[in-house]
């Protein structure tokens, strides 16, 4: 008896030990060496897809300096942030604190984004962003150490405006939906389409995430406006677009949005997507060295089509290749590590862009049209382009 | 808003009210007759889309996915219920809501392995591809006028098996008092799985015919889960008159708010709930 409880009272103390810590300083050195980033992504849930490109992109920049950041060896930490906005401080919480990470790479939903800013600002965290939208963090929260590779909310639809006008779509009705990414789209396209010289003859919200559309159709034919613009993604944007045309307004009334109407939904949306015009940072098939290269290279690697994440992936890891090339992989050298990213110029397959002072892709935004099922470019809408969101201090 | 928009938003109004009383029907009847919280309703529905999107594209007819696709989800019913639902008939909803909202991540995840996160389109058959011009600007696809007609039937079709025949009449003394049903000599077990199966059916079959305009996405049943909930309580728990009235209430309720009051759109379906609450605790029509 004696001997059997003295084997369990060792073990817990060792148990004990391992978990509180005492054992915890010889693995760490033993890692020290290497550089720690941390992906915080979407793995499961509506925006898995989105989480896989983005990681996959990612890696690419990466190899292609043969795995290293300024010749430093690096350990990835992966979290699933599930796009669940209250977990994201939690998520983000564990790569920094428990993995003591040097960058977090994170992430789609901008809700959660909120947690990884906080996070961010808390810490002092080097934060890249590789997709999500939400204006404040280039703007009333922006920090030295978020940069982000992607575009901000209101970016694409600024560039509506003045294309639309040109057309001589001066009368316009926008719809999206009554959330936060659909408020912030709205904000550049009145701004964009106001400053053109166009009027929105009517402002409709469709409660989020409702796809019963067939109430504001019959509104907007009612109207009979120049042209409608909107913000729908996902399966509610194949579902406003197959009822606008069953509602007979296609053809009747052009329409216009935001480019992630008819991003990743072309063959579910089919013939009623065909002539929908749109603006976003990237098309498919841009007419560019960098773009050809990129797609080659990434479908050959991971037997897929590589889509406008994947892009920002590849240009999040780009970004931080060249400031830790810059500072020799110390990434602890803060100063001059920021300076080399928020100076950086990248080469992207969305084209050359450079960082806005609030950290935010000064970017050509390309104007697409769709056409047997394929947004073919028709041109620049907007030249370097910059949306950062008001109120950013570092400007 | 003229008089020909006031009345293409009543149709529009209509329409949809027929569309939430298929996916309700379902939901109230399993309520109402076994008194199982089913959270699981809106994956039937999500269930009956994909089912739609594979045999559909499969055979390239939506005949037939309208008829396999019920079958087979029919024959899922029975299945499920023999497995799972069987053994909570009698324990706290509070079990049953555990049960049912664990089922709503398992189909989740087997519908993403099985069909992928990407949005699917279902084809509009030929015939019923056309739209009828109303405006100058609009038109009113057929289709959504096909699926009015096929919930009209159903609705009645519901209505003959409840109210005039003998299965309807085990039925409805099941719900009503199940010891004294049982000691007549009814098989309650039978009824119960029969009933169950027929839910299921429902909320698949609504699936099936409205996945050529909703499109195919994943979490597609959760949203409409909701506005099932909502008609359910206002219409009366168990009755199938009742969620066919709520149903068409919702619909002009929500189709008008949009148009009229867009800032509260989001809100007036539930503020029309809580108004039906307070006025009949036990929702129109109390079984």
């Amino acid at each position: 008896m004696t001997s059997r409880r003295l084997v369990l009272t060792r073990s817990a103390a060792l148990i004990g030990a391992a978990t509180s810590g005492l054992l915890l300083p010889q693995l760490a050195r033993a890692q020290g060496n290497k550089i720690r980033v941390g992906l915080m992504l979407p793995y499961t849930g509506t925006y898995a897809q989105l989480g896989v490109a983005i990681e996959n992109g990612f890696r690419m920049a990466i190899d292609e300096q043969g795995g290293k950041l300024g010749g430093r060896e690096i350990e990835y930490f992966k979290v699933d942030d599930e796009s669940e906005p209250p977990k994201g401080v939690e998520n983000a919480n564990k790569l920094v604190l428990r993995d003591k990470v040097d960058v977090l790479i994170g992430t789609v939903h901008s809700g959660v984004q909120m947690g990884i800013q906080k996070v961010a600002r808390d810490t002092g965290v080097l934060s890249i962003i590789p997709n999500a939208g939400v204006l404040a963090a280039t703007g009333g929260l922006c920090a030295p150490n978020v940069f982000r590779a992607s575009f901000s909310n209101s970016q694409p639809t600024r560039a509506l405006g003045a294309p639309m006008v040109k057309a001589g779509h001066k009368k316009a009705v926008w719809i999206t939906w009554k959330y936060s990414a659909g408020d912030e789209a709205y904000l550049g396209f009145k701004e964009g389409f106001l400053a053109a010289g166009g009027t929105i003859v009517k402002e409709i919200a469709v409660p989020f995430p409702n796809v019963e559309f067939q109430a504001q159709l019959t509104e907007i034919a009612a109207l009979n406006p120049d042209a409608v613009a909107c913000f729908f993604a996902g399966g509610g944007a194949v579902k406003f677009m197959k009822d606008y045309a069953a509602a007979g307004l296609k053809g009747k009334i052009p329409l216009y949005g935001s480019g992630f109407l008819t991003e990743g939904v072309l063959d579910a949306a089919g013939a009623a997507a065909d002539g929908v015009t749109t603006t976003l940072h990237y098309a498919d098939g841009l007419d560019n060295a960098k773009n050809k290269a990129f797609r080659l290279a990434y479908a050959k690697q991971f037997k897929l089509q590589p889509d406008v994440y994947a892009v920002q992936g590849y240009d999040s890891g780009q970004l931080l290749v060249l400031g830790a090339n810059a500072v020799k992989g110390d990434l602890s050298n803060k100063k001059a590590l920021y300076a080399a990213m928020g100076g950086a110029t990248i080469d992207s397959p969305r084209g050359k862009w450079k960082m806005s002072k609030a950290h935010n892709p000064i970017q050509d935004i390309y104007l697409r049209r769709v056409e047997n099922g394929e947004n073919k470019v028709i041109g620049v809408a907007a030249k370097q382009l910059v949306d950062d969101g008001p109120g950013c201090k570092m400007t | 808003m003229d008089f020909p928009t006031f009345l293409i938003q009543l149709l529009n109004s209509v329409q949809y009210g027929l569309l939430l009383f298929m996916l309700a029907a379902g939901l109230t009847l399993i309520f109402g007759i076994m008194g199982v919280v089913n959270l699981a309703h809106g994956s039937f529905y999500m269930l009956g889309a994909y089912l739609a999107y594979a045999i559909s594209g499969q055979f390239g007819s939506l005949t037939v996915a309208i008829i396999g696709g019920t079958a087979l989800a029919v024959l899922f019913g029975l299945a499920l219920e023999w497995l799972l639902f069987r053994h909570f008939y009698q324990r706290d909803h509070l079990d049953q809501v555990l049960l049912t909202f664990g089922l709503i991540y398992i189909f989740e995840e087997l519908r993403s392995l099985a069909w992928g996160d990407d949005v699917h389109s279902v084809k509009i058959p030929e015939l019923l591809r056309l739209s009828i011009p109303l405006t100058e600007n609009l038109s009113y696809p057929v289709y959504r006028l096909f699926i009015a007609g096929l919930c009209i039937a159903l609705a009645i079709g519901l209505y003959l098996l409840i109210n005039k025949t003998r299965l309807g009449m085990k039925i409805r003394a099941g719900a009503f008092n199940r010891d004294m049903a049982e000691a007549l000599g009814v098989n309650i077990k039978l009824i119960h799985a029969l009933v169950f199966a027929l839910g299921v059916g429902l909320a698949a079959f609504a699936g099936i015919i409205a996945a050529p305009i909703s499109s195919v996405y994943p979490n597609m049943g959760s949203q409409v889960l909701i506005m099932c909930f909502v008609v359910v309580v206002i219409g009366g728990i168990g009755s199938v008159r009742g969620a066919l009235i709520s149903a068409l209430l919702v619909g002009l309720v929500d189709t008008f708010g949009k148009v009229l009051l867009p800032q509260m759109a989001g809100m007036l379906v539930y503020m029309l709930m809580a108004a039906v609450l307070l006025w009949k605790p036990e929702g129109l029509f109390k079984q």
